[in-house]
């Protein structure tokens, strides 16, 4: 069998690959060829074999398939059980994964238990001689930290949307099965509640349409989905609205809500504060919607309309869906 | 039931936050320090499963020359004890480096449940709790809005957010929880326990004193860099109508993500 220089986690979702694990995938691939190796995927779930064929065409050498009962909902030991076996039949020295949900809880477990150096969260990735050197933003992104450690004992997490999807060229792995029964499992799901279809989770969004109190009532909130429905984005909201109780927690951008980084993201009705920014500053593209020309929101937006939300959000709709149609 | 409550002194969120000069640190000589907000809402849980399970709260902390003043407004909310590696080398450690430590004071103590936040709001980690429970062999519900303990205090079902959803954990105690916000509100401290708590006692300990050894860290700092200024926004002028034209005219064409 085949030793991997880097092992990468997958997660899917419904038998479905995540977009956040293919982009960690690509920077997997790199890593592993720069140091002259191969790279191991390992995937949980029950019923994914089909995965392996994604995975290979993608550039993963050789799969490690979690395929059992015990994987059909994460579980942090479960999964944990499943990855050190990877780690252990692969001979993986580096170990990826996303920083999601997911990837946040498993990773810095597993970086204990191999007593391994541990990267959260990295926008940028490289070998550099007998080092791997990442950048990661620190302090909420008020600044960006470029750190080191050795190429071998390590455990990296990357941010979704900072890394592109690797064309798929054709390629195909060798697919190793992993006997994952036993685990000790003492902290369980029990139960999976998931949001309606159709709306995506801000946090893995790669566009964002965010509210702020300058939408003035809960109500005028719809102003915001609808826009996010035409973009088949996620929609975002300030602190001041989600204290307000104009919507759920889950959909809060910034210091002590979410951090986000989409290819777009459309600020309406939000001053600027520096804990909101520090939740959205990384975004590619910032389009801010305020009426204020003063708000500090300009100061990090790419584009700027000083207007009113009531007049230009529906406009905006409207044209999103003509180009759509 | 005995609680630890694991809490990190961070610089206050609304700070100038500045690399040093020579580029390979933060400049923290002018910020204000605060108790780490997540870890907040687990002062407050272990506070509130005090008042019901009838127990014990202990807060321990690694930290520099001023940790005792987070200590002090922890036990000023209701905390029983305060224990501290009080270390100026902890501040270079990594996660790693600091789990051990905390580890290494839970042993002292065999808590039933261990409380961190989801995140220290410095380094945006989210990797202490996990190595803990790891190192401790203990299991971990991390980003918990919500938890409910069983009458017995041996365990609890708890509500872990994750994109787009929730999950419904049981777990079995003892087990380490990191707590997110909606757990709970957390309290203000009172004049009456601001006064107890100046008679309570914190316990400085030394790395040495837990046989640690110095605490080292297998991440090298490179460059710390302020995030790549925005030239400013690019205004986009003319009645709504022409502005929303024209934009979606740059974000189809030039940047093309729409
Ligand atoms: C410890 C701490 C943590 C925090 N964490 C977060 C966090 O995670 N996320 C967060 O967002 N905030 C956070 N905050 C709060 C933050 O400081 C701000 O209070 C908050 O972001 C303001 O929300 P806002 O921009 O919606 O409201 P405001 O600051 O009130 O701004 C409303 C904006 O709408 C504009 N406006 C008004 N009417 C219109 C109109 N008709 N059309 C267009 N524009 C209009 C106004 O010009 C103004 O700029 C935190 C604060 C603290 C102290
Ligand atoms: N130095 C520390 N002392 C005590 N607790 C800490 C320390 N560092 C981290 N923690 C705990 O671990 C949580 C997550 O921190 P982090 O992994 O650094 O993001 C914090 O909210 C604290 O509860």
């Amino acid at each position: 069998m085949m030793a991997n220089e880097v092992l990468l986690f997958v997660e899917q979702r419904n038998g479905e690959i995540k977009k956040s694990s293919l982009e960690a995938l690509g920077a997997a691939k790199a890593i592993a060829t720069s140091k002259g190796g191969s790279l191991g995927a390992v995937v949980a779930g029950e019923g994914i074999s089909g995965l392996a064929e994604t995975l290979g065409s993608h550039g993963a050498d050789v799969v490690y398939m979690a395929d059992h009962g015990d994987m059909a909902h994460y579980s942090t030991e479960g999964y944990a059980h499943a990855v050190t076996q990877a780690l252990d039949k692969s001979g993986a020295t580096i170990l990826v994964g996303s920083a999601t949900a997911m990837g946040k809880d498993l990773a810095p477990r597993l970086a204990a238990r191999k007593d391994w150096a541990f990267l959260a969260d990295t926008t940028s990735v490289a070998i550099e001689g007998d080092k791997l050197v990442v950048t990661r933003p620190e302090y909420a992104g008020k600044v960006i930290s470029k750190l080191a450690t050795a190429a071998t004992g390590v455990v990296l997490t990357l941010r979704p949307n900072s890394f592109s999807v690797p064309e798929a060229s054709g390629g195909s792995a060798q697919v190793e099965t992993l006997d994952v029964s036993g685990a000790n499992i003492r902290a369980k799901v029990v139960a999976l509640e998931t949001k309606e279809q159709g709306l995506v989770d801000v946090a893995e969004a790669d566009r964002v349409v965010s509210g702020g109190r300058g939408l003035k009532e809960a109500e005028n909130f719809s102003l915001v989905f609808d826009l996010a429905k035409e973009l088949g984005a996620g929609v975002g909201a300030s602190r001041a609205v989600v204290d307000a109780g104009w919507i759920g927690h889950d959909h809060q951008v910034g210091q002590t809500g979410k951090t986000v980084s989409p290819n777009l993201y459309i600020a309406c009705g939000i001053s600027g504060a520096i804990q909101h920014l520090a939740g959205m500053r990384t975004s590619k593209c910032i389009v801010a919607i305020n009426k204020d020309a003063e708000a500090p929101i300009f100061q990090v937006a790419d584009y700027g309309i000083v207007g009113d939300v009531f007049e230009v959000l529906p406009k905006l709709t409207d044209a999103v869906k003509a180009l759509n149609s | 039931m005995k609680i630890l409550v694991c809490v990190k002194q961070v610089p206050a969120t609304d700070s100038r936050i500045k690399p040093t000069g020579d580029g390979v640190g933060v400049d923290l000589s002018s910020v204000d320090w605060i108790i780490n907000p997540y870890d907040e809402f687990a002062i407050e849980e272990a506070l509130q499963l005090k008042a019901k399970h009838d127990g014990e709260v202990v807060v321990v902390s690694i930290g520099g020359d001023k940790v005792e003043d987070a200590m002090r407004s922890a036990l000023a909310l209701g905390v029983d004890t305060a224990e501290v590696i009080k270390d100026a080398g902890s501040a270079a450690s990594d996660s790693l480096g600091i789990a051990k430590g905390l580890a290494a004071i839970a042993k002292r103590h065999n808590p039933d449940l261990i409380l961190c936040g989801k995140q220290a709001v410095d380094d945006d980690q989210m990797a202490v709790p996990a190595m803990l429970a790891e190192l401790l062999d203990l299991p971990q519900a991390t980003v918990v809005v919500g938890m409910e303990v069983a009458e017995d205090g041996k365990s609890a079902k708890v509500d872990r957010e994750i994109e787009g959803g929730h999950e419904k954990i049981e777990v079995t105690f003892p087990a380490v929880i990191a707590t997110q916000k909606g757990l709970n509100e957390p309290r203000y401290a009172n004049l009456k326990g601001i006064m107890a708590a100046k008679k309570k006692k914190i316990e400085v300990l030394s790395a040495a004193d837990l046989g640690l050894g110095e605490f080292g860290s297998k991440v090298e700092v490179l460059a710390v860099n302020p995030p790549a200024e925005k030239t400013g926004a690019r205004m986009i002028e003319g009645d709504a109508a022409a502005q929303v034209t024209e934009l979606i005219k740059v974000l189809h064409d030039e940047e093309k993500i729409i």
